[in-house]
């Protein structure tokens, strides 16, 4: 059973706390059985001559990513990012400050891969990789949402999400994997969502919605699924279609896509945005999860590929997908430039669902009512891989600028929390980078204690009552975590929830009362249909 | 491993073997965690079965609240009555208690 601990008050002021050595020692997230580690090309329990493998795992890799060698030999030890991290800062272990994070890893670096360390390893801090050692990287390296808060403080930018992800690839190579993320990667590649979501469900959970808001708006807005030759292809986190608040959120794409008239479709062979192929730091298994949604880009023959909310989903589409799938410029293989040939060259490929919105509303495609969303205060959570790995709207700070936008078009009372807790300094939801499980809510708990600290200051000083993400991971764990810190769970929203409340959608013609004079705005608009 | 009336069951609390699920099986895991599996319990743990019957996965949230609105009263129909059975959440608890393995993802 989980062992008992103590919630984190919240202070007036964030403060450095004292230090508790070994306060989150143990033995971290629950392993993956051979069950999930096969089907990813694991080692289904830990190797005998582990340490071996270890080793030439991590020379494979300071050699492919020149990064992670460039991080490791780059610090100085200034401790300008110890006092950075939401998990140090929430738990008071030292290991969690990001320099003694990576440092589990560098002492091992700096053992086998450097002069002085392999001669004069006291002197330089050099570590042998012993089992006490290998423990320490999985328990602390899972205690690390990749949220790369550290980075943006540290004068050589040294990237802590690299390493921990280097860690938990050298770890997974010796039979050592996190079974929350490895049995969901298994069911991503072959089912093709996190959830094992399988088509039939997936079809009659959209019907259900369709029926709901049908009955609730008296509009036919539609969710339609493998739809060949719908314009824009809709890649969404598969808790949109399960949890809440998430799915509010899909009912907000919807009638979005609805009030423009365009045509659309979601894919259930690539039925999932999220790809933890990053988290644990495996670039195959991540291009496998993304070729899914290449597969069915082809297939469905859609001329644009679109993201929903999910934070790191949005990180591997602006920063990976390209490469990976040739959504984006830069694919070299057959089959990625045929995508590139395929999508249309006028829109942002791929392009963030906010990104779509913002531009309706610019537009003056979209009509809200505002006051519908009167009863709530309202404040923006940045997630962190969108905030500190992506962009939106090609514009500096757009990924900031974008969604804020776009809350203000549908409400009236907005209020951004303090200033060096949001934007490129956001504190992470605490449940990123893989940490979302249940055995790890003690993690989960201490590490939200800084966005936490922050919300309660905005709800003390602007009676603010909702706290709005773009990732389905960050809603998730606030739906557990705000109740710990004395707030309503349900605080938390989608963005395109807010969307869904405010929009004016057209009713049928067919109406008994005298139709609005509506005009036609998706006939003047820049899309073009190409007939078949 | 641990089990529960000779029934193997994970870390977390879930049965193995689906297969091996029976109506003691619930009321034992029940037990654990301080509930009684009332008839409302019920309710919703034989909707989770038959569902999963269907389409070899525990239903949306969503999707739940809606049908036990439909099939015992509009009062019932929201995550919040769900969540006064359930204190730990319909989808995770719940599943459990009917012997579906854990909805997994970011939920």
């Amino acid at each position: 059973m989980a062992k008992e601990f103590d919630i984190p008050k919240l202070p007036t002021y964030l403060e450095i706390p004292e230090i508790n050595e070994g306060v989150m020692e143990g033995e971290g997230p629950f392993k993956s059985a051979k069950e999930f580690q096969s089907p990813l090309g694991f080692p289904g329990e830990k190797v005998d001559n582990w340490q071996e493998v270890a080793i030439n795992k991590m020379g494979e890799l300071k050699s492919k990513y020149r990064s992670v060698q460039v991080f490791l030999d780059a610090c100085v030890k200034c401790g300008a990012c110890t006092d950075k991290c939401h998990y140090f800062l929430g738990s008071s272990d030292p290991k969690n400050m990001p320099v003694a994070r990576q440092d589990l890893f560098r002492s091992v670096y700096r053992r086998h891969f450097t002069f002085a360390g392999k001669y004069f390893p006291k002197l330089v801090g050099a570590k042998e990789l012993d089992d006490e050692m290998l423990d320490d990287w999985y328990n602390y390296f899972h205690q690390c949402s990749q949220c790369r808060r550290c980075s943006v403080f540290c004068p050589y930018g040294i990237d802590t999400a690299e390493i921990s992800m280097a860690a938990r690839e050298v770890l997974d190579s010796v039979g050592v994997g996190q079974k929350y993320c490895n049995q969901i990667l298994g069911k991503a590649i072959t089912i093709g969502n996190n959830l094992g979501l399988p088509e039939p469900a997936l079809r009659d959970t959209l019907l259900d919605l369709e029926e709901e808001i049908e009955e609730e708006t008296g509009v036919a807005v539609k969710y339609p699924l493998d739809v060949k030759g719908a314009e824009i292809l809709l890649i969404t986190p598969s808790a949109d279609f399960f949890a809440e608040p998430h799915i509010d959120g899909l009912i907000g794409y919807g009638k979005v896509f609805h009030q423009d008239g365009v045509s659309w479709t979601m894919s259930s062979y690539a039925s999932e945005g999220a790809n933890f192929g990053m988290f644990i730091g495996s670039y195959d298994i991540m291009r496998k999860a993304a070729l899914r949604i290449r597969k069915a880009a082809l297939d469905l023959e859609v001329s644009r590929v679109m993201v929903g909310e999910c934070g790191h989903a949005w990180r591997v589409a602006y920063s990976f997908w390209n490469t990976l799938t040739g959504v984006g410029a830069g694919a070299t293989d057959e089959f990625g430039q045929k995508l590139q040939n395929q999508l249309d060259s006028r829109y942002p490929q791929p392009q963030h669902i906010i990104e779509y919105t913002h531009d309706l509303i610019q537009q003056g495609k979209l009509n809200f009512d505002k006051s519908a969303n009167d009863d709530r205060t309202v404040t923006f959570h940045d997630s962190c891989n969108v905030a500190r790995a992506t962009n939106m709207g090609g514009i500096p700070n757009g990924q900031f600028i974008l969604p804020r936008e776009v809350i203000k078009a549908v409400c009236n009372n907005y209020v951004d929390m303090e200033r060096s807790t949001i934007m490129e300094s956001t504190f992470c939801c605490g449940g990123g980078g893989g940490l979302l499980t249940d055995d790890l809510m003690e993690i989960r708990i201490k590490g939200a204690m800084p966005r936490m600290q922050a919300l309660k200051e905005v709800e003390k000083s602007d009676a603010v009552d909702t706290l709005v993400a773009i990732c389905a991971i960050c809603k998730s764990q606030f739906s557990k975590v705000l109740p710990k810190f004395d707030f309503d769970p349900y605080m938390i929203a989608s963005a395109h929830q807010l969307v869904s409340e405010a929009i004016i959608m057209d009713k049928p013609q067919t109406d008994d009362a005298p139709a609005e004079e509506v005009e036609e705005a998706s006939e003047t608009s820049v899309e073009t249909e190409t007939a078949e | 491993m641990a089990d529960i009336l000779g029934a193997e069951v994970d870390e977390e609390g879930f049965l193995v073997d689906l297969k091996d699920w029976t109506k003691e099986i619930a009321v034992e895991m029940a037990k654990g965690d301080d509930i009684e599996l009332s008839e409302e319990h019920w309710d919703v743990i034989n909707f989770l079965r038959d569902y999963f019957e269907e389409y070899q996965i525990a239903p949306a949230v969503r999707v739940l609240t809606k049908a036990i609105g439909k099939q015992f009263g509009k009062e019932k129909g929201n995550s919040k009555y769900l969540y006064s059975l359930f204190p730990y959440g319909p989808g995770k608890q719940g599943c459990r208690f009917a012997g579906l393995p854990k909805p997994t993802g970011c939920i």
